[in-house]
């Protein structure tokens, strides 16, 4: 069992994980400056390079408590411009990370529900743990019935959320409505917990003429400009730096509104094998040196499909990460609701300090469902590691459990909420299927912002093809039939 | 605990939904599903891609052994049934088998690979020869290409040929100039093939429907390769990973498991090089590669029954460097030809086939070259059916071809 730790941020200038110094006594690192301030006056100051001696005279910049320099012959320190506070040593002793002890994952509840801190408690109103639990349950009950329909060919492809449920409900209720979202694919909870609505959701699923993407995306490719949440793209690892970018225009946006007005923060969430792609650490650099409100927060479930995080990486999991990049990191279970929503709320607040920082939470979770319809995980791992799980710990039964501590819930109760949302969720399946597809002019408009003149001969063939054709196309399950495209023909560009 | 209180969900659900499709167990989506395909009831034309008695699969051991590509031994040997994943694990086993210097790995490839094409390889020749890798495309194809650069023969997976891209910079930059940049002193990438998936299955939407080979054909240094059935995809890919320039490997997955045929038992080589007529006709050449090929197909039954006209089909095989030859010795015979491809057809590869064609048998032309491809836009779920060309347009196009 993970120990009571306090939700302690590893903030990489002043941790001493990893220990990357070794430093000897009398002399002690300046734990004074900030890491980044060093960096940025350090860099703009031309006169580094030019003259040493110079800048030692000048009054305060961040670096002078380095007290000597590498030109002086009791250097303890050397002014190398990639590692600033570097100590001169003469041990020569190699940084093993597999020595240090790994980063610490921070809970709220025992796995019996217990509180573990009773001190601070678990921050969340009775009312509003009941509202979360709902969801969780809600989440699980769609899954289940949406995985049960894919497996009967009414809709091509889904994914579950099994064991993931607290960690998209959870850190989503920390954060403010207008905060924008960036998700991999397995946030479903993020966008029911933003409000996203069961109708919503299948007329996605089904791809149907309500369907905001217009019928363009694969199932679960949620997205809704109106609850700030960008459509998933089925990439791995693209939206990080997306996530980045978006800071920094939030950042500008913040430093630029009525002082009054509510500041946003971008978060965005991925996987830990969307974390070894290319993506990931360009994202959290760029994050990092532009200094952005962003939370990045790593799903790790084990799993990237089949391969296990033993081939996916040799460190201390995806937090050890934050410190290289010199950003402020979180271990979080992700198992405990109540832990997710405290961390989550202490990186926003992180993320907002001085303008913006990044933050990164790795929340720990295991991959209860398959990656998704088109994968058998029995193929890789074993059943009884999978219903291992199951029965040992979720962020759905923990939750339920301290619940019933507080005697805010039980049996009937559990009873009639999951016949209700299974009522709900299945009448508006039945109410999605039998809508019908979206127009069919939507597969050429928006990919430029125009039509092209190719794309209106292209347009004007297929049409031709279509009317010419009748029996060979079912033109009329699509919004419109083939008038659709004389409208969009119709259109001036 | 919740999950005994729960009442058997399972069950309601069967109620409630009831089933208009049979239920599959365990099966790979993307490339099965038939509710998801296009066509009305009533359809003549679409929809008739019969991949039991497609003239494009060998469907008797007899014509498998025909085939005058093969060496005498193989043609004297015996053939199996199998379908086109299979066929890709063959090959993959039998260079494994004998060239210690052959590497597979990839994204998920250890269990098998998302489409199962190496399955039992990790087993039965260890995880130090056959290996997951981080998930990171960019990272895989340049550690294949720096593992080809010192002598080994890596066959690297990229999972659909939708993620390539991180890895475009290694691909372009690196595989393709390793050879030219290194001059005298020859180091190059040879042995270096990079597997892919790719392709429309009626489903995939943006990300994994897409063909994209067209951005690697505008790359000199590299080949690029794709099979169009079991018995190509073991002969062609046992060429690629003997051959000593960088390939790209494209696998059309909607046939990992429709397309099923009589393939040699033995090893076998096919050329890098050469186009295959894989019909002969006098009236119109219809030039194309992959999947489309069956769509072809079943469009010249149609349209050869319905105009009395008689149509010749090649199959590129290597998309770059192409068969010119033999595109342009049937175009000059039928003064006609028709290119089709599933990707977008602007600066594709009917773009190179017909600029070729009007360049080099100007004179012999009664018709100007038709590209039949994807329209100008990106694959929409709901859309793909119109976009991917279908036995409608190919069977259109050889009318308005003849007709003009």
């Amino acid at each position: 069992m993970t120990p009571d730790v306090p939700l302690v941020c590893i903030t990489p200038h002043i941790s001493p994980w990893p220990a990357v110094f070794h430093v000897k006594p009398p002399f002690k690192m300046s734990l004074r400056s900030r890491y980044s301030r060093i960096c940025h006056d350090a860099f703009r100051r031309p006169s580094i390079y030019a003259n040493v001696s110079q800048i030692t005279r000048k009054a305060t910049p961040a670096w002078q408590t380095c007290r000597s320099v590498a030109s002086t012959p009791n250097a303890q320190k050397v002014l190398f411009p990639g590692a600033l506070n570097s100590e001169f040593t003469d041990t020569l002793e190699v940084l093993r990370p597999s020595n240090n002890k790994a980063i610490p994952t921070y809970r709220v509840l025992d796995q019996y529900g217990e509180v573990i801190n009773k001190e601070i408690g678990v921050e969340t109103e009775d009312g509003e743990a009941l509202e979360l639990y709902k969801n969780m349950v809600c989440l699980s009950i769609m899954d289940l019935i949406m995985f049960e329909a894919q497996r009967q060919g009414r809709l091509s492809f889904y994914m579950v959320s099994a064991g993931e449920e607290g960690i998209a409900i959870g850190s989503a209720s920390a954060l403010n409505p207008t905060d924008v979202i960036f998700c991999q694919y397995r946030e479903t909870g993020v966008y029911m917990q933003r409000g996203f609505t069961l109708d919503q959701f299948m007329n996605q699923l089904f791809a149907n003429t309500k369907d905001i993407g217009l019928g363009r995306n694969m199932p679960v490719h949620y997205g809704t400009e109106k609850l700030h949440i960008h459509t998933i793209s089925s990439t791995l690892a693209t939206q990080i730096p997306h996530a980045a970018g978006a800071a920094y225009a939030l950042k500008m946006q913040n430093m630029t509104q009525s002082p009054d007005a509510e500041k946003r923060i971008v978060v965005c969430y991925f996987g830990e094998g969307a974390a070894s792609e290319g993506d990931f650490h360009a994202a959290l650099n760029i994050a990092a040196t532009r200094q952005v409100p962003a939370v990045f927060v790593c799903r790790n479930n084990g799993y990237a499909i089949s391969t296990p995080t033993s081939d996916q990486y040799r460190g201390d999991g995806i937090a050890s990460r934050g410190a290289g990049y010199g950003i402020p990191t979180l271990r979080v279970d992700g198992n405990d609701i109540f832990a997710v929503r405290r961390a989550t709320k202490q990186a926003r607040k992180l993320a907002l300090e001085n303008d913006g920082q990044p933050v990164l939470i790795e929340m720990m979770a295991y991959r209860v469902g398959h990656h998704s319809t088109s994968d058998d995980s029995f193929a890789y791992r074993q059943k009884i590691e999978v219903e291992d799980w199951k029965r040992r710990d979720n962020p759905i039964t923990r939750l339920r459990k301290w619940l019933e501590g507080r005697n805010l819930w039980d049996e009937d109760k559990e009873r009639e909420l999951r016949s209700r949302k299974r009522k709900e969720v299945l009448s508006a399946f039945d109410r999605a299927e039998k809508l019908k597809k979206p127009a069919i002019k939507n597969a050429f408009a928006d990919v430029w912002e125009d039509l092209t003149e190719e794309q209106r001969s292209h347009v004007e063939e297929m049409r031709d093809i279509l009317k010419r054709y009748p029996k060979e196309y079912d033109v009329d399950h699509h919004e419109g039939g083939v008038e659709s495209l004389d409208e969009l023909l119709a259109k001036k560009s | 605990m919740v999950a005994t209180t729960i009442p058997p969900m399972r069950a309601l659900c069967r109620y409630l939904l009831r089933p208009q499709a049979p239920v599959y167990p365990r099966c790979h989506h993307l490339v099965r599903s038939k509710r998801h395909s296009s066509a009305p009831a009533g359809a003549r034309l679409n929809n008739t891609v019969e991949y039991d008695t497609t003239p494009i699969l060998h469907h008797t051991s007899r014509t498998a052994l025909q085939n005058p590509e093969l060496p005498e031994d193989v043609r004297k040997g015996q053939t199996k049934r199998i379908n086109l994943y299979t066929a890709i694990n063959e090959a993959l086993r039998h260079a494994l088998q004998t060239d210690e210097r052959t590497l597979v790995f990839g994204e998920d490839v250890q269990f098998g690979g998302v489409f199962r094409c190496t399955m039992n390889l990790a087993t039965d020749f260890g995880t130090e020869r056959v290996f997951n890798t981080p998930l990171s495309e960019q990272g895989l194809v340049g550690f294949a290409i720096g593992a080809a650069s010192e002598g080994m023969r890596p066959v690297a997976e990229i999972q659909f040929a939708d993620y390539v891209y991180p890895a475009f910079d290694q691909i372009v930059n690196e595989a393709a100039k390793y050879r030219y940049r290194s001059g005298s002193s020859g180091v190059n990438c040879g042995g270096l093939v990079i597997r892919m998936p790719s392709g429309g299955v009626g489903h995939g939407a943006l990300y994994h429907s897409q063909s994209p080979e067209a951005l690697f054909t505008h790359t000199p240094g590299l080949r690029v390769v794709i099979p169009r059935s079991p018995t190509q995809a073991k002969g062609l890919l046992l060429s690629s990973i003997r051959s000593n320039d960088p390939i790209i490997f494209m696998e059309p997955k909607i046939l990992y498991r429709a397309a099923v045929e009589q393939v040699p038992v033995a090893p076998y080589y096919l050329p890098l090089d050469k186009a295959e007529v894989l019909k002969a006709g006098k009236d119109v050449t219809i030039i194309s590669y992959g999947t489309p090929l069956y769509t072809c197909s079943a469009a010249i039954k149609a349209a050869e029954k319905d105009f009395g006209c008689s149509v010749e089909l090649i199959d590129l095989r290597t998309i770059f460097p192409w068969d010119r030859a033999t595109v342009l010795d049937s175009v000059k015979k039928t003064g006609r030809a028709i290119v089709v491809h599933e990707s977008m057809m602007n600066a594709g590869v009917g773009a190179e086939v017909a600029a070729t064609i009007q360049e080099k048998a100007f004179l012999r032309l009664e018709a100007p070259v038709k590209r039949v491809t994807g329209w100008a836009t990106h694959t929409g779920l709901q859309y793909e059916k119109f976009i991917i060309p279908d036995v409608t347009r190919v069977y259109d196009a050889i009318r308005q071809t003849l007709d003009y």
